[in-house]
């Protein structure tokens, strides 16, 4: 390149004229002669110009070309079509509907029928699917690195059989720890919740209701053992005081609910996650019956830990 | 005669009276010794009547049929000697239909399911409608499509033969009535438009009234009912009254048209001006269907099981009047219509405003009512998945016929009104014995709900179609 050569601006701020000295010109001395003939012959030459580029033009500089193009095609062909449309009116012509009926059955709310056989099959469904089954297609393992944190002990504390739960867990009322020495996982008090706020998802109003118990955690019989409420925990609340009857007429006292976590961590507000499907169980005397209700979404409250951990159970 | 007046019944014999199924004795009471059965019962009355051929005739008394001997039926029902014995007569067919037992045909060709099914008067040419919005017509012969005819722009909801049998008519969802023509499968002019919103029901006037077959009167969603001409293809009278969708329409043998509507009334016209004649009054939800006692006559028109043709619409004419007058006698005509409120109630619109009696049984929607070929009975299929069996006289109840497994229909006669046809949403049809009262022949076969079924006047074929697309043929 030759040296000394100024480098040449972006087009476009060249083509533009920083003030109205071009239009004082022209009004000042008017065009060229055959302005006119010049720009008509241009024109006609520029469909040319036009289809040498779309065809020439590689690169950055086609790729603009060519979406420019398209736009301009795009619009010609709607104003194209605006004026095919003819001013009369045309006949509307009902669409030939798929699933013909007859006639006795056209006034009748087709709904009503598929709801009846959905509810059926869905509920046939559910009596043959285990009793404690995870509705949830996909619950997420929790991994032992995430669940528990390694306690060292011991004089020099090298010993590291000890384990403390990281997540939230649920004791009984009463729980007493084991000696110290023979304690393998230890539940910290600060994780220990008691209350479970409980959403209706049609109703939208929230109750606080006590935790009984932790059915079953999806990720193994310890976990269910040891009370830890991790995504996908089916856990069961005191609904006496929403005053619910079962068809039977037998009054519900316990529900049972599935949590749902988008992810834990103490120190971090979690968002509300969807709602998943729940098990209602019933204490009638010493039974338990399985019946399949509606969910509500659940949400924990901790009386004592600062965070705010957020279950959004299903009942 | 045996003289055995005062015995208990141990003298061997019994003071009998022989009624009609009016109510009208036959004769004076009889002395029957014990061993008389039915056949010899069938004599008498034959012989009482005067009849040239031996007609047969079923017995009844009280309710239950006359099957055994009188000594052992007194037995049995422990009726004593003293009282005379009322028997009810009743004419039967002559001829006895075979009750259809197997699936000879399944023939495709619609390509959406099948709404309207029916044989043609004289039972030789089939037609059916679909939600392809065609009219198709299928030999019977060779059990293959015949006709394909297009022509309606939306699902072809009813069809119906005129009793001449010469003309086709189908009416359709966007409210067009086409006209067709049998044997070749033509459209037979324009469509016929004026209802603003679906054809329910299509019914031709009889052909005694008037021959050959113009006239027909078609129920809309719209509300009114209108009466066309095929011959200047217009709309002769326009019944407008209901206030609901009419849901469906008989022209009567009188020359009255009963219209039954969503707005819980029936309505009878006269068919002259168009004039409204009387209101029926006393559903309490919507009228789904109506029958009228001679509707088989009248739609069947002059043909009957001997299968006889005619030359001329005058000897047609002639024919379908005797029928007509000897299926009527001197009764008038009944009405019965069933309805969303579970009930169904017996008219006699010519006599009176007051139904006759309301026909209480069903847990659900009746859908379909239909009077045997004879009168005698009355069939009602309801969405509680049961049919049941009224008296067709008195409306009272007779049996209840369960089988099928989700809600019934269609129902069919056979046209020696001794087979009972039910085609249900459950993909099954069932044959029912009506002298038995029970479950003749279970149909199955079907891969979706049956939507139409229709038995064959001459009693051969049934044919039944539904939301599998495929029409089933069934036979003996």
């Amino acid at each position: 390149p030759p040296p000394h050569r100024k480098p040449r601006p972006a087009l476009g701020f060249a083509a533009m004229p920083q003030g109205d000295y071009i239009e004082l010109h022209q009004k000042r001395h008017g065009r060229r002669m055959d302005y006119e003939e010049r720009k008509r012959k241009k024109e006609a030459r520029a469909v040319k110009k036009n289809s040498k580029d779309a065809r020439k033009l590689l690169g950055a500089k086609g790729k603009r070309f060519a979406k420019k193009r398209y736009a301009e095609k795009a619009q010609m062909k709607k104003t194209l079509k605006m004026h095919d449309e003819s001013s009369s009116r045309q006949k509307v012509d009902d669409d030939v509907e798929e699933g013909a009926i007859p006639s006795y059955l056209l006034d009748r709310d087709p709904t009503q029928r598929a709801k009846v056989l959905s509810n059926t099959i869905k509920q046939k469904r559910k009596e043959k699917a285990g009793k404690w089954d995870v509705p949830l297609p996909k619950v997420r393992p929790v991994a032992e690195e995430e669940m528990f944190k390694v306690l060292r002990t011991g004089k020099r504390k090298t010993k590291q059989w000890k384990r403390m739960v990281t997540k939230a867990t649920f004791v009984g009322p009463g729980f007493t720890r084991k000696p110290p020495k023979y304690e393998r996982f230890i539940r910290p008090t600060g994780l220990r919740f008691t209350k479970a706020h409980v959403t209706h998802p049609e109703l939208k109003c929230t109750f606080n209701l006590d935790i009984i118990s932790v059915k079953k955690n999806p990720n193994g019989p310890m976990y269910t053992s040891l009370g830890v409420m991790t995504r996908g925990t089916i856990i069961e609340v005191n609904v006496s005081e929403l005053g619910l009857v079962t068809p039977a007429g037998k009054v519900v006292w316990g529900k049972s609910s599935v949590e749902k976590l988008s992810f834990f961590c103490p120190s971090l507000r979690l968002k509300p996650c969807s709602i998943n499907q729940c098990f209602l169980s019933v204490q009638a005397n010493t039974r338990r019956l399985q019946i399949t209700r509606r969910m509500m979404a659940v949400s924990m409250l901790s009386c004592s830990c600062e965070a705010l951990i957020q279950f959004w159970l299903r009942c | 005669e045996m003289d055995g007046a005062g015995g208990n019944g141990s003298s061997g014999s019994v003071m009998c009276q022989l009624v009609s199924a009016e109510g009208e004795q036959l004769g004076a009471a009889l002395y029957l010794p014990h061993n008389v059965g039915p056949p010899q019962l069938q004599d008498i009355v034959n012989q009482l009547l005067h009849n040239e051929d031996k007609l047969p005739y079923a017995f009844y008394v009280g309710d239950e049929e006359l099957s055994l001997q009188l000594g052992a039926f007194m037995q049995r029902n422990n009726a004593t000697a003293e009282v005379t014995l009322r028997i009810v007569y009743q004419p039967q067919a002559v001829f006895r239909i075979r009750p259809v037992n197997r699936c000879s045909a399944t023939i495709a060709g619609h390509t959406e399911a099948v709404l309207a099914v029916s044989f043609s008067p004289d039972g030789r040419c089939l037609a059916s409608g679909s939600g392809d919005t065609t009219v198709r017509f299928w030999d019977l012969s060779t059990q293959t499509p015949l006709y394909t005819c297009k022509g309606h722009k939306n699902w072809v909801l009813c069809i119906a033969w005129s009793p001449d049998g010469k003309h086709l008519v189908s009416g359709s969802k966007s409210g067009e009535l086409i006209l067709w023509d049998p044997k070749t499968g033509n459209q037979l002019g324009a469509p016929l438009t004026g209802h603003r919103k679906w054809i329910t029901a299509v019914s031709w006037e009889p052909v005694h009234l008037q021959s050959p077959s113009r006239r027909f009167v078609s129920a809309s969603k719209d509300g009114d009912a209108r009466i066309w001409d095929i011959t200047t293809k217009k709309c002769v009278i326009s019944l407008s009254g209901h206030t609901n969708a009419v849901t469906c329409v008989k022209w009567g043998g009188d020359g009255l048209i009963y219209t039954g509507s969503e707005d819980c009334l029936i309505k009878v016209w006269e068919t002259t001006q168009g004039k409204l004649v009387k209101t029926l009054q006393g559903h309490g939800h919507w009228v789904n269907s109506l029958a009228l006692s001679t509707e088989y006559v009248l739609r069947t028109g002059a043909y009957d099981h001997t299968g006889k043709t005619f030359s001329s619409p005058e000897e047609m004419k002639e024919a379908a009047l005797a029928r007509y007058e000897k299926m009527r006698g001197n009764a008038p005509e009944r009405l019965v219509s069933g309805s969303d409120d579970f009930t169904m109630f017996l008219w006699e619109p010519t006599i009176s405003k007051q139904p006759k009696a309301r026909m209480t049984g069903h847990q659900k929607v009746v859908n379909h009512v239909y009077f045997s070929p004879d009168g005698q009975w009355l069939a009602s299929a309801s969405f509680d998945k049961s049919v049941k069996l009224w008296n067709g006289i008195t409306g009272k109840f007779v049996a209840a016929f369960r089988g099928h497994v989700a809600d019934v229909y269609q129902i069919s006669w056979s046209a020696d009104s001794r087979l009972l046809l039910s085609g249900s949403k459950d993909s099954t049809l069932k044959v029912w014995d009506i002298r038995a009262r029970k479950l003749k022949q279970d149909l199955p076969g079907h891969a979706d709900e049956v939507y139409a079924v229709d038995w064959s006047p001459d009693g051969e074929k049934v044919v039944s179609g539904g939301k599998d697309r495929v029409l089933k043929l069934w036979m003996n």
